[in-house]
């Protein structure tokens, strides 16, 4: 089953394409890794695609739901961290578990189940009534991460999730991944660092606009003929016209 | 926090989407009640405002359109009457028959003085040698009434003087009688508690609620909440609620300080007067917006709602410089601040008990500012998720 279906998806503002025509699926418990060197219209996509801009030729469904005119059903079964730290640095960490619940319509009953829940799952029980700025930046990581899929959605879009935060605890994060994708949680995730390209089931790299390569990270680096993820990603991004990484 | 957890055991029994709503409004409360030095400033600066500017600030304010009531219409009556109309400080703007239609002028503001003239006013001068007029000076602004006062004072006394050198032969006497309409003590609070409320108002809606809707997209926390479930207008309404209640905290503290302290009566209706707030209230929360859809750092908001809110609310509102005073383009500016309907309106309902027909004009102009305003705004923040 698929969960998200992009067919000839395109965005232009003016006369800059910043999307030009990807066509891509990404099915269910997937972990799908969504690479490109910084412009090459990654955030586009994704905006696109969680319904928070429209695009202007192409089609794409995301959890079964049309992007063009059911961007309403589509926030509500997606998930979302950015790679801005989303949680409110002066609340606490139940308080903002909390907030998210109830935005997501968690019913008052079940908010004090999934907190406990949540802090358990991280290990955070102590850490309860510590305000979020107090945490260092990959336990705040992890804490989003959880926040963003309290409502379990069937996709969670995660926009540079581990930046700046330390290998150790980036490991840490890619479990949290793990599981949530063994619960049948669709993960799409960008990253800057090619060794977290190799945790993805599959990987699709962004060059100008276009997907220039998308499959199993073992069989892109047999195709490209390279050692790591990290060379295959440098051969396709050198071919772009506004190379910057 | 008792209001907390009434409204927390209330919201069981609501839908999911109030709850949704609730709980984001409850935490833009805790942004505020966490940031003890912001809630500091929020309730304590509008009382530090009304005292200081209650008790501190003179202010030098001219108005001079006058009203002419004159029965006897004889070669005096006119002769006064032409020798304000020549003079830069005065112009009859109307000529009335009943003492009503003054009372009427005065609640719309549309004039600062009126003069009245005795019947057979020449005749009995030229009989007795003397003759009373009466100037009424609308007092709300005690500095205006007073110049009034001594500038018609001075004209008068020069036509006096013309006369009897024309006579040549008794000398006359015409006495002006002056009466302080609606503050004979002349206290300068009376004009000022008005004007701090346009201000306070302005400061904390807009100002407040602009930098709180810009700090969520610098932080990066709008991106996420335009990906929930919520709509738009509910996170600018949930995030709208909260400078809503404080302000209506204000309006309450400088309301009892101007009455208890700075002593100002409240002649009109409680009601009304609350009325006219809340409207003000609502054009201070668009404008707010407004700001926030248009910049991205909290320092630029900040910025714009002090340049372009607060500096002509202090400066063209005729809270310091009376707007009939100012040269006439700043007067044509003036008139795109809401503050200066606004402290007009209150100074007619407040101190001089005018009824909702008085004060009808100001209460349309806000209005439409309200409108005009939250137009723009839903508008620009549709087309930013663009």
């Amino acid at each position: 089953m698929m969960t998200i279906k992009a067919t000839e998806l395109t965005k232009t503002f003016g006369n800059f394409t910043a999307v030009d025509h990807i066509t891509f699926a990404v099915q269910k418990g997937e972990i799908f890794g969504f690479l490109g060197a910084n412009g090459a219209g990654k955030t586009t996509a994704m905006r696109m695609l969680c319904g928070l801009s429209k695009p202007t030729s192409g089609e794409a469904t995301v959890a079964g739901f049309d992007v063009r005119t059911q961007s309403e059903q589509i926030k509500k079964n997606i998930g979302y961290m950015s790679q801005k730290f989303a949680l409110y640095e002066n609340l606490k960490v139940w308080e903002n578990i909390r907030l998210y619940a109830g935005i997501y319509g968690i019913k008052g009953k079940e908010i004090g189940k999934r907190i406990d829940m949540i802090l358990e799952q991280l290990g955070f029980e102590k850490e309860k009534n510590t305000l979020v700025k107090e945490l260092p930046l990959g336990w705040k990581q992890k804490l989003a991460f959880s926040v963003s899929i309290i409502h379990e959605p069937q996709i969670v879009f995660l926009d540079e999730p581990t930046g700046g935060v330390d290998p150790v605890t980036r490991r840490q994060f890619w479990e949290l991944i793990y599981q949530a994708a063994d619960r049948g949680i669709t993960a799409f995730v960008t990253t800057h660092y090619m060794d977290e390209a190799e945790y993805c089931n599959r990987v699709s790299i962004m060059v100008d606009g276009r997907i220039d390569a998308l499959d199993t990270p073992k069989n892109l680096k047999y195709q490209y003929n390279a050692n790591t993820m990290d060379e295959v990603f440098h051969m396709l991004a050198r071919k772009a016209k506004t190379a910057k990484s | 926090m008792k209001f907390f957890t009434c409204w927390q055991g209330k919201r069981r029994r609501q839908n999911r989407k109030f709850a949704a709503f609730s709980s984001f409004v409850h935490k833009e409360f805790l942004h505020i009640f966490r940031d003890m030095w912001t809630t500091l400033i929020l309730l304590l600066l509008p009382v530090l405002m009304t005292v200081l500017f209650g008790f501190g600030i003179t202010t030098e304010i001219k108005n001079g359109k006058v009203a002419v009531l004159d029965p006897s219409k004889d070669v005096a009556t006119q002769g006064i009457v032409d020798k304000l109309a020549t003079s830069e400080y005065f112009t009859i703007a109307y000529r009335v028959n009943t003492e009503q239609e003054i009372d009427d002028l005065f609640k719309q503001s549309k004039i600062g003085m009126a003069i009245v003239f005795n019947e057979k006013f020449y005749e009995n001068m030229l009989h007795t040698g003397q003759a009373q007029i009466l100037l009424l000076a609308d007092a709300t602004d005690p500095n205006t009434a007073s110049m009034l006062n001594t500038y018609a004072g001075m004209l008068i006394a020069s036509y006096q003087m013309e006369l009897s050198k024309n006579l040549g032969t008794t000398p006359l006497q015409i006495t002006p009688e002056l009466r302080l309409l609606y503050n004979p003590t002349m206290k300068g609070s009376y004009s000022t508690a008005p004007g701090v409320l346009g201000l306070v108002l302005i400061l904390i809606c807009a100002m407040m609620t602009s930098v709180a809707i810009v700090k969520e997209k610098q932080m990066g926390t709008m991106e996420v909440l335009l990906v929930s479930p919520l709509r738009p207008i509910t996170i600018i309404l949930a995030k709208t609620i909260p400078y809503f209640v404080l302000s209506l905290v204000n309006l309450t503290s400088i309301l009892l300080l101007s009455y208890f302290l700075l002593e100002v009566p409240f002649v009109g209706s409680f009601l009304l007067l609350i009325a006219v707030c809340l409207l003000y209230i609502f054009v201070a929360l668009a404008f707010g917006i407004l700001i926030s859809t248009l910049v991205n750092s909290q320092l630029v908001a900040m910025l714009i709602s002090g340049m372009v809110l607060m500096l002509p609310v202090i400066m063209l509102s005729g809270l310091l410089f009376p707007v009939n005073n100012m040269p006439l383009v700043l007067q044509w500016f003036s008139c795109v601040v809401p503050a200066r309907w606004f402290i007009t309106a209150i100074k007619s309902v407040m101190i001089k008990g005018a009824g909702f027909d008085a004060i009808i004009k100001e209460f349309l102009i806000l209005l439409g500012m309200a409108v005009v305003l939250l137009g723009v705004s839903i508008k620009k923040f549709k087309n930013r998720l663009e």
